[in-house]
């Protein structure tokens, strides 16, 4: 099965956030950067298909140099070559933009399968793998908790509200976006490190691609990124930890009343 | 013609779904402010009822399409037909509730028409001739202003609470109910749904608990759950938490609080090392008291917490736990 992950990099976890100068956005330079987390679960169960069924997967990832470190760390997980797709006519586009930049990218491979995260930790979109899925005209599930395959098709377990899930068959190829949980990502093998270093890596800017300006115009545009304004706020409860103990249980009891 | 605003009304299990009434509240209000017809759509197989229950909120037109290929929800059938009510119909916005449903097929809906969806919006705002809609970024830690480029029809879907059902305006009358015909050919449908399950029998129904202890990502490791269980213990609660402890399987996944698990409304909510990600915000944020432990001061959990501790759980859970047992003994 030839499988292509589409993944990208977001601010990591813990990183300080902090706006940038003209509130566009928050300020990149000085904070270290990670797979967004539900494209981690996406490139595992690509390898772990690959394991299972046989054939390659392919990392596809969309970003500016810093990019890089992450489709490292995908090729030495296992995936077997990585499209670094990179152009500054690439920066700041919305997810109709990015989805077809990577429609062009994933159309010249003509995979089986292609796998996105469900949405990024960023912006919490949820939407560009679905709306790859209609570029591509592929069939698509989203949040996918499991993947059987199942005579030439697929058999995927989406999940619902409150607990409830679904089984959709589909066929071949597809595009299914992935939810966090649905396995145990591995670590990079030392082995793995050594040998991302001489796997293909081939990058792709917007003129490989037959892509222009016009092509690539947003349809929405974030105006300006701010500190939401707080309706309510907690009341702070500080001291040292018995302090606070105190203190908190005292609230609880006589000011709350819960306890 | 005056310009519409198209109203998506999702039903389930034969009802219209609860988050159907915020669309319309949203939808009616854009209307309003415009001198806008707000027009509902909804699609599937015998939904007559459905479209009549409709018909008695303050709408212009009910439209219904319906059809045996849409008697089951697919992403295929549904944009497939939707694309064809608003090829009709040229709605200035089209107004969904972002549910996982509206999740599935809005981005494709929307892309299949060229345009894009704001989804998961908090509201918005006009300014002049601009309307600005807001969205939570950085799950949460920031606010994003948005706006649309391009022609109409414009695609949004409102996060759950944003609008208000009892808000809804009631119509004076019936509102009318048009059936409109669509071409969908078995083929172009190439998803096939089965039934719809619950996993493994739910052991625990938080939703019932009165007192909640719930364990985020900065419990750090599984052998430090016993922490958080002797909090619970010595307060009577019970354990919950966010997902991303379930997903590593320290907790089985009926403990999950959150918009993919359980939804809870306890009179104390404890919430420890967890960030208040959207997703499980929604599933807590009816609790009537909530006390959030965490090292990060402006983690979004602090949005909606009564009492704030802005530290390291460890340190404060012990005494914590000494003080709860004084204070119900003494």
């Amino acid at each position: 099965m030839k499988i292509v992950v589409c993944l990208k990099q977001v601010p990591s976890r813990d990183a300080n956030l902090k706006l940038n100068r003209d509130s566009t956005w928050i300020e990149e330079a000085d904070i270290g950067f990670e797979i967004n987390e539900p494209d981690v679960y996406a490139l595992e169960e690509g390898l772990r298909l690959k394991e299972k069924l046989g054939g390659e997967v392919i990392v596809c990832t969309l970003g500016p140099a810093r990019a890089g470190q992450a489709i490292k760390e995908a090729l030495a997980k296992g995936a077997d070559r990585a499209l670094h797709l990179e152009d500054s006519a690439f920066e700041n586009l919305d997810a109709h933009g990015t989805a077809r930049v990577l429609a062009a990218a994933v159309r010249r491979e003509s995979p089986d399968l292609v796998l996105t995260g469900l949405q990024s930790d960023d912006f919490g979109f949820a939407q560009t793998g679905v709306i790859l899925a209609e570029m591509l005209d592929l069939p698509h599930s989203t949040i996918v908790m499991e993947i059987q395959a199942e005579g030439g098709g697929l058999r995927v377990k989406r999940e619902l509200e409150g607990g409830w899930f679904q089984w959709i068959e589909m066929p071949l190829p597809a595009v299914l976006t992935i939810q966090s949980g649905i396995n145990k990502p591995r670590y990079a093998t030392l082995k793995g490190i050594m040998a991302a270093k001489n796997k293909p890596l081939q990058k792709l800017a917007a003129g490989d691609l037959g892509l222009d300006a016009e092509a690539l115009k947003p349809r929405q545009v974030i105006s300006r990124v701010y500190v939401p304004q707080k309706t309510a706020q907690a009341e702070f409860i500080e001291g040292s930890p018995r302090e606070i103990a105190e203190r908190l249980v005292d609230k609880l009891k006589n000011e709350a009343r819960v306890i | 013609m005056a310009e519409e605003i198209l109203v998506y009304a999702e039903h389930q299990e034969g009802r219209l779904a609860r988050p159907t009434w915020e669309a319309v509240a949203a939808a009616q209000q854009l209307a309003g402010e415009s001198g806008a017809a707000c027009v509902a759509v909804i699609v599937g197989d015998n939904i007559g009822s459905l479209a009549q229950e409709l018909a008695g909120a303050g709408l212009q037109e009910v439209l219904t399409v319906e059809s045996p290929q849409l008697a089951r929800y697919t992403p295929d059938g549904y944009s497939l037909a939707l694309r064809q009510v608003i090829e009709k119909r040229l709605p200035r916005f089209v107004v969904f509730s972002h549910t996982y449903q509206v999740r599935d097929f809005a981005p494709r809906l929307a892309a299949s028409l060229d345009r894009g969806l704001v989804g998961d919006s908090l509201g918005y705002r006009r300014d002049g001739d601009r309307t600005i809609f807001v969205r939570q970024v950085f799950q949460g830690k920031f606010s994003a202003d948005v706006e649309f480029r391009g022609e109409p029809p414009y695609f949004v879907s409102f996060q759950a609470g944003a609008f208000r059902e009892d808000s809804v305006q009631r119509g004076r009358s019936q509102a009318k109910v048009t059936s409109v015909e669509v071409s969908i050919s078995p083929q172009a449908i190439r998803t096939r749904p089965q039934e719809k399950f619950r996993e493994a029998r739910q052991a625990v129904d938080l939703s019932q608990a009165e007192i909640i202890v719930a364990v985020g990502r900065g419990i750090r490791k599984p052998e430090n759950m016993e922490l958080a269980q002797k909090l619970a213990e010595v307060l009577g609660a019970e354990i919950g938490a966010s997902r991303p402890i379930c997903d590593s399987g320290w907790l089985p996944m009926d403990r999950q609080i959150g918009s993919s698990g359980q939804t809870v409304s306890p009179k104390l909510y404890i919430a420890l090392g967890i960030s208040g990600a959207i997703q499980h915000q929604v599933g807590m944020k009816g609790s009537r008291t909530v006390v959030a432990v965490n090292k990060d001061r402006e983690a979004p959990i602090f949005d909606i917490a009564t009492y704030g501790i802005a530290g390291d759980l460890f340190e404060v859970v012990p005494p914590l736990i000494e003080e709860i047992r004084k204070a119900k003994t003494g």
